[in-house]
């Protein structure tokens, strides 16, 4: 029993960090349409700019703001201004494969412009063990999935009881008509890239100090979120946290009771199963088929 | 930072001359090697050992007064890459080709060179590659075929373990390691209970040390990658694994110290090259890396840098740069390094083209790996 | 097509079957890849570029071709029964996972190909017993023809280029029927197609089965062309790296495949000037292409050649009194 509870927190722990990224990739994805196929990439990339401050001589926090507003930057502005709006008119699949690409330059410009090794990352909080319930979790665990429960929390507040939330909703769920009905559809947009960037940014700098920064970190954790948005419905944030929880939980007791080979099977063939059976996740709202 | 300094040379030689074969003043010792995709780190840390060695010797006038020419090939971590690659160089005539890493790259290449009669110097570790009757492949570090019976035999002798478990992660590096681990284990009498295999790249371990807490072996080997181990250890110290954890290189690495702090300590095992082995030869070497590329080097960066000087070593023995006579030579010979400095221990290589060097038996003891036990080569 | 298209098919066509006397073994290799290669873009041109669909199980198809073949022919399965069967079997296995997959809105099925695509992997590596798992199979024998021996590079290359000829001229007779016609009426527009009747999800289901199928035969002959396969070929690096090729080649273009296919393989040689900085290149030549000329090089050379014949219509005085296209 005991051991069954230590992969349940665990799991939860891990599903936390998915959690975090698959928010800002569903909002991006809700938003403007674009499928961004490098968002395991924006979450590996603010801890190397947070890294290259540091070696410039800043001090921890300080290099933590500096990657958060860098990566609202060229994450959220740029990544929309040279690369989204200009191939949005042409379709979902030239963007895709411009992610895709974006992905690539990303992981190779870490690997050749800082280093191929997996660099050591300082922690938010210092890293205690904490026994609860006969298992043992970290402090670190704690602390992401604190942060991931008070930023949802936070975006719920933002998306349901503010004006702004409320117009990023209505952009989401009807662009021509919020246009229609005055909203600043552009605008909005542009906001919700800045939101994804700085998710990933707190992600990052959150997930560091566990996985440890390498330039291919990107690889598991794109997935993951692509993997937790679909299976806990696109259309909710609430959704991409249940993803992952279950996600972060599944892959520990499929690893621990029924295959380690094959640990990675489960998690896909579980959204195979959702996709077919039930697109819109376990949270979600049906969208219409076009054709 | 050099690499800026690197990319500026680069491109002033890319777009000057990029046939390999302009003459006289050069010899031709291609490099192909694994510089992106699942082998970047291995691949780029023998190639910065590797040019380590280029410029310094080349500094000093080349082999036999020609300078070393190494284009750099990247197999993009595929095995149809790399032999598109190993092609490509046989058309313009290498002299030795230095590399790849992955031993299935390795293992397609070899099919090419053997016909071509070219040495390739490699970097895999699969008992594979020596046992396919290559006259042409040779290689500057322990093949697990060597590497695992010095384990077997220190969990026998040294830690008495009468079950093991075995953590490895699934790729052809760690499945090759665990299939000849259990094969040295099986002969020894001693029971595999725990067989668990790892992703690479992986970040959780929890379901990973709750199985090996069930197992209850006397002795667990723990075979991972670099950031896996890191991860794997902390995970187990904060589990409370009271086990003994046993490791091949990595596990006892600095680099891997590093990354698990704390964790790390107690950890044993066996450690083939290393650049923290106590040999002044050794550590010049390590900080003579760390000077030019800003980083520690694993042991990839010593196979490629002692490569290098390998060849130095028999052409100037032979004369001239015939690869046939090369093989010929290689084969039985054996370098120290008062003769070469640059092979940094003392290393014969036997018919098959592996090497024979002595190693250690370690142990990480306050943040820092310390050497319990030196082990003679085998053919003395 | 045209009569300025049909020449340089011819002149293409020429070049191909000359080139290998001219060439050294690497650059044979490279075309054989090619050849090869874009057999598999040709697949994933029908699913995507006609049928609409995209697909990103390609690479996994082209690996159980290759599987298929490294295991049958060892066992003295003749290599071309042993073909037959890697198409079969991708056929099959590309309608079973079509059958529910295509019922799902277009991006949902980019996902649930991804997954097919790493549970296949996991099972060539898993599976040891059939596969050999992670170490992968070695040697596989380039086929013995009815006496004619391909196992030098030149006579290989004649093979891949011969199999990609048959294949072509099979597809394009398949487009040219009417049966391929209702492929051209499904994406030009889909409401319409489904207002005169057509059952688009059984064409659409039709267009991924072949296309798999012809990874399936890519694969088929990737294995005695490489001689060495393992389970990571064929992940989803591949299946990028295939999108890739058909798009920017010009996606729904019948002769987009063998231009994209050739610049995939092409471009990361002519980059290797830059030494380990092309991958950056290359990505970021990937993104200029795509905000540039989404409709892929033939869709750019298109544009081109109308502009230019545009112009020469205007330029013509108006002796033919009410001038216009």
């Amino acid at each position: 029993m005991a051991s069954f509870i230590q992969l349940l927190v665990s799991g939860l722990a891990t599903g936390a960090i998915y959690a975090l990224i698959a928010v800002g990739f569903t909002l991006v994805w809700q938003t403007s349409q674009t499928i961004n196929f490098a968002q395991g990439e924006f979450v590996m990339l603010p801890a190397f700019f947070v890294l290259a401050a540091m070696n410039s001589g800043a001090p921890f926090w300080l290099a933590a703001i500096i990657a958060i507003v860098l990566s609202a930057l060229v994450l959220g502005i740029l990544f929309k201004v040279v690369i989204v709006d200009p191939m949005l008119k042409y379709g979902v699949l030239p963007l895709v494969i411009s992610t895709i690409a974006l992905s690539l330059f990303l992981k190779e410009s870490v690997k050749d412009f800082y280093s191929s090794q997996a660099q050591p990352f300082p922690t938010l909080v210092p890293a205690i063990d904490i026994h609860i319930f006969e298992a043992v979790v970290s402090t670190q665990s704690l602390a992401v999935l604190a942060v991931a429960i008070v930023t949802v929390g936070a975006l719920k507040v933002l998306l349901d009881n503010t004006r702004l939330g409320r117009q990023m909703q209505a952009t989401a769920q009807n662009a021509t008509l919020a246009r229609i009905l005055g909203v600043p559809v552009r605008r909005m947009v542009l906001y919700t890239f800045l939101l994804n960037a700085v998710l990933v940014a707190v992600a990052s700098i959150l997930v560091s100090p566990i996985y440890l920064a390498k330039f291919t970190n990107g690889e598991t954790l794109g997935i993951a979120a692509f993997i937790a948005a679909i299976i806990g419905g696109f259309n909710h944030v609430r959704g991409a946290i249940l993803g992952g929880v279950i996600l972060g939980v599944l892959d520990n007791l499929s690893a621990a009771y029924i295959s380690s080979q094959y640990r990675g099977a489960f998690p896909l063939i579980i959204l195979i199963v959702v996709i077919l059976l039930r697109p819109q996740g376990l949270l979600g709202r049906v969208e219409e088929r076009s054709v | 930072m050099s690499r800026w300094i690197f990319l500026g040379q680069v491109l002033i030689a890319g777009l000057g001359m990029t046939s390999p074969v302009n003459a006289q003043s050069t010899v031709y010792i291609p490099a192909i090697l694994e510089l992106s995709g699942a082998g970047a780190v291995s691949g780029t840390n023998f190639r910065d050992g590797m040019l380590l060695a280029i410029d310094e010797i080349n500094a000093k006038g080349g082999i036999l007064g020609k300078k070393i020419d190494t284009p750099l090939l990247d197999t993009q971590s595929d095995a149809g890459t790399s032999r598109a690659q190993v092609q490509k160089v046989l058309d313009n005539k290498p002299y030795v080709i230095l590399g790849p890493v992955f031993s299935g790259s390795v293992l397609v290449d070899m099919l090419l060179t053997q016909q071509a009669e070219i040495p390739e110097i490699v970097g895999g570790e699969a008992a594979a590659i020596t046992q396919k009757g290559n006259p042409y492949v040779f290689r500057t570090s322990f093949g697990q075929q060597f590497s695992m019976p010095k384990i077997a035999n220190y969990m026998r002798d040294g830690i008495k373990a009468n079950s093991v478990a075995v953590l490895w992660v699934n790729n052809d590096f760690g499945k090759g390691g665990r299939d000849t681990f259990i094969k040295e284990m099986n002969a020894r009498n001693v029971k595999v209970v725990a067989d668990i295999s790892t992703e690479s790249g992986q970040a959780d371990f929890s379901a990973d040390v709750v199985k090996l807490k069930g197992a209850n072996a006397d002795a667990i080997f723990v075979y991972l990658n670099e950031e896996e181990s890191a991860r794997f250890l902390r995970e187990a110290r904060k589990q409370g694994v009271n086990k003994p954890l046993i490791g091949e290189t990595t596990l006892l690495g600095q680099k891997v110290i590093d990354l698990a702090g704390e964790a790390a300590n107690g950890v044993r095992g066996h450690v083939g090259l290393t650049i923290d082995a106590p040999i002044p030869a050794v550590q010049d070497f390590a900080a003579r890396f760390k000077t030019r590329f800003n980083y520690a080097c694993d042991h990839n960066g010593i196979k490629g840098y002692t490569a290098v000087y390998f060849i130095k070593h028999v052409t100037e023995k032979i004369g001239k740069f015939d690869s046939k006579a090369f093989a010929e030579a290689a084969h039985g010979i054996t370098i120290s390094p008062k003769d070469e400095p640059g092979i940094l221990m003392e290393a014969t290589w036997d018919k098959n083209g592996d090497i024979d060097r002595i190693s250690f038996l370690g142990e990480v003891v306050a943040g820092k790996q310390k050497i319990v036990e030196t082990l003679p080569k085998l053919g003395k | 097509m045209t009569r300025l298209g049909g020449i340089l098919v011819v002149l293409a066509a020429a070049a191909a079957v000359a080139a290998p006397f001219f060439l050294k073994p690497f650059g044979i290799f490279l075309l054989s890849t090619w050849a090869v290669l874009t057999i598999a873009v040709i697949g994933l041109n029908l699913t995507l570029g006609y049928a609409g669909q995209i697909s990103l199980a390609q690479g996994a198809f082209v690996g159980i071709g290759a599987y298929t073949v490294a295991l049958l022919t060892p066992a003295g399965v003749p290599f071309p029964l042993a073909f037959i069967a890697a198409g079969f079997l991708c056929f099959v296995i590309g309608w079973l996972l079509g059958y529910p997959a295509l019922r799902v809105q277009h991006h949902y099925l980019a996902f649930v190909t991804l997954a097919f695509t790493t549970l296949v992997f996991l099972v060539l590596r898993n599976e040891e017993w059939l596969t050999n798992g992670i170490y992968g199979i070695t040697g596989t024998a380039r086929p013995n023809l009815l006496g004619w021996k391909t196992g030098g590079a030149r006579d290989f290359y004649f093979l891949c280029l011969g199999t990609l000829a048959l294949l072509s001229l099979a597809t394009w007779w398949m487009l040219r029927s009417p049966w391929g016609r209702a492929f051209v009426a499904l994406r030009e527009n889909p409401v319409r197609a489904l207002s005169l009747g057509l059952d688009t999800r059984r064409y659409t289901l039709m267009a991924f089965a072949i296309g798999s199928s012809l990874g399936g035969l890519a694969g088929a002959l990737y294995a005695p062309l490489v001689q060495f396969i393992e389970p990571n070929s064929f992940s989803l690096g591949l299946s990028f790296n295939l999108l890739l090729m058909v798009i920017v080649g010009g996606s729904g273009n019948f002769f987009g495949p063998f231009v994209g296919t050739l610049i995939a393989l092409l471009l990361p040689e002519w980059l290797r000037v830059t030494q380990g900085y092309y991958l950056i290149v290359y990505a970021a030549a990937v993104m200029v292409m795509m905000a540039f000329c989404p409709t892929g090089v033939l869709g750019l050379l298109e544009r081109a050649v109308r502009a230019l014949s545009r112009r020469k219509v205007t330029r013509a005085p108006a002796l033919t009194g009410g001038a216009g296209p």
